[in-house]
């Protein structure tokens, strides 16, 4: 009778999902080797020319020499990071803002704001930021943050508003001060989408940082440009694969923090 | 005790609640009662400031809710709500800890708070601390809802339709064991519902509004008898009324004591409605009559119940 009680075979599941994960399980995600895989393609870059030599006989050297891909990688990651944090910062605190009373009269123009940010191609934040800000990566921070901020605030935003009405006003008439609802109530049954829209904002941010080598940033999208300049292949193979790769181990990552984050309701 | 002197609340111009003066005395569990936006959930709101009023004083024990911190008020006032408003991503013992927490009660003592209240609704602690909110039926999340607002042992209890989206049979259920908890804590209950039959129930003292002003206040026996108004007479409803009368009397008001029947007693503390139900499923035009101990002590017949 047990087995067939829906509640009962829930329950065991999510004692299952809720149990420490052991070391085997850690290993058995496609996380885990995705991200091996990346780092191995990062360090043993320099070491793949006869491969790519073998492929493209006419290009020499066959691989991108001019920076290590290790810190073309570790310049780009910290791009992204700076940019996607201040957008991350700065979309919440407007999604808070114009979820609350004080606030409403301003969801407009936030949103209008954000969306002008994502409308406005990348390319152009940097042609227009290069003389304010000079060559080198702070017109690229400038450009992700504004291109990010749309999909942060969206689902900050939306995360807000499905708090249902009822739990606000429990919340309020036990005596919680608007800071405790926002912190202890609002924000953790927002934080699943809330991260969905970050993990957008940085996935695209690792893509569109590469645009930023046009300007002088060191990313994994300088040998892109210089094998497209230089009419070498190989190059641009090598910081697509590798693009792609951070891509999708970021992704990955969010994904399994997203589930940890969701309500025990959607476990 | 609480003293609503003249309020008025307003709505773009319009009166939601219009000078309503009402005391509700200490220890009782009065029922705001009327049609949809007659201002008892408002009335009720006001009470913790989770509505301003715009004129008039709301004292709760003598003091002006108005010049009270509103999280200290709202911490001694109990608040229970229909929907529930449980916290999904808190467990149980957590929900009910709310307050408690707020007010920084030490550990232990929380857990042995918690651990209380679970008793007292009959939910087993260790099967249901731990469990979330969406582990339970309607009635269980209710009773948590419930528990949550007792916590901190408030005076005084606000409760706005708290039965109104559960099933019939556990709304009749939660409706007894609020009645027992009243009666054991001696808390000033207010109790907002649109069901006149949830009112004669529970209320000691039932005010019916209309427009935001009070029709009638009074005990629910008089209310039937000496309804104020047309409005009143219609409300409560004049299809029915004598059940409603039985419904609000107890057996031992009417029972003949030393006297006896054959049959299951009934208890005394069951109303004259209970006692006609029965009457009429047994085919007996007397019942023997029981007190708490279960000893019987006389009995009550069909006519009894007309005198």
């Amino acid at each position: 009778m047990i087995a067939l009680d829906p509640r009962g075979e829930e329950r065991s599941t999510r004692a299952r999902l809720e149990g420490r994960t052991t070391l085997v399980q850690s290993f058995a995600t496609p996380t885990l080797w995705v991200a091996i895989l990346f780092a191995a393609l990062l360090f043993a870059m320099p070491h793949t020319g006869p491969v790519f030599h073998w492929a493209f006989p006419a290009v020499e050297p066959p691989v991108y020499q001019r920076d290590s891909f290790v810190a073309l990688f570790l310049s780009h990651a910290g791009i992204v990071a700076v940019a996607s944090f201040a957008a991350t910062v700065i979309g919440i605190a407007a999604a808070v803002f114009v979820t609350r009373a004080a606030g409403r009269d301003f969801r407009g123009i936030v949103d209008a704001l954000a969306t002008i940010g994502q409308t406005f191609p990348p390319a152009a934040v940097l042609a227009l930021a290069v003389p304010a800000l000079g060559f080198g990566p702070r017109p690229t921070v400038v450009a992700l943050f504004l291109y990010g901020l749309l999909p942060i605030v969206e689902n900050a935003v939306a995360g807000l508003e499905t708090v249902p009405a009822s739990v606000r006003d429990a919340a309020a008439g036990m005596g919680m001060s608007a800071c405790q609802i926002l912190a202890r109530v609002e924000l953790p049954l927002a934080a699943p989408v809330i991260l969905a829209g970050i993990r957008v904002s940085v996935t695209i941010g690792i893509g569109t940082a590469t645009i930023g080598s046009t300007v002088g940033a060191l990313t994994l999208g300088t040998p892109i440009f210089d094998g497209i300049g230089g009419n070498k292949m190989p190059f641009v193979l090598q910081g697509a694969v590798l693009v792609a790769l951070f891509a999708i181990v970021t992704d990955l990552i969010f994904a399994r923090l997203e589930d940890r984050l969701r309500p025990p309701s959607a476990r | 005790m609480i003293e609503i002197d003249g309020v008025t609340k307003l709505y773009n111009g319009r009166p939601v609640v219009d000078d309503l003066t009402l005391t509700v005395p200490a220890g009782a569990f009065c029922v705001l009662l009327g049609p949809s936006g007659c201002g008892k959930s408002t009335t009720l709101r006001m009470i913790n400031r989770l509505i301003a009023a715009d004129r008039g004083t709301i004292r709760v024990n003598g003091e002006d809710v108005a010049g009270l911190p509103v999280a200290a008020l709202r911490r001694r006032i109990g608040y229970a709500i229909q929907s529930t408003g449980l916290f999904p991503h808190w467990r149980v013992e957590h929900n009910i800890a709310t307050v408690p927490r707020l007010l920084d009660w030490p550990r232990s003592r929380i857990r042995d708070r918690v651990t209380e209240l679970l008793e007292l609704f009959r939910l087993d602690p260790e099967t249901y601390r731990r469990k979330y909110p969406h582990e339970l039926s309607g009635g269980e999340q209710q009773r948590v809802g419930v528990a949550r607002a007792l916590a901190a042992d408030p005076d005084l209890l606000l409760m706005d339709e708290p039965f109104a989206a559960v099933d019939p049979i556990t709304r009749d259920a939660l409706q007894a064991e609020l009645a027992r908890i009243h009666r054991d804590t001696g808390k000033t209950i207010v109790f907002v519902t649109h069901d006149i039959d949830e009112a004669l129930r529970l209320a000691t003292d039932i005010a019916i509004l209309d427009h935001g002003g009070l029709a009638q206040f009074a005990p629910p026996l008089e209310l039937l008898e000496n309804p104020a108004s047309d409005f009143v007479r219609e409300f409560v409803g004049t299809q029915g009324i004598g059940l409603k009368l039985l419904s609000v009397r107890k057996v031992s008001e009417r029972m003949r004591e030393g006297e006896t029947a054959d049959g299951e007693a009934i208890p005394a503390g069951a109303t004259l409605r209970d006692a006609l139900s029965e009457m009429t499923a047994r085919r007996a035009s007397t019942l023997p009559v029981a007190d708490e101990t279960g000893r019987v002590v006389g009995a009550i017949s069909l006519g009894d119940l007309v005198r």
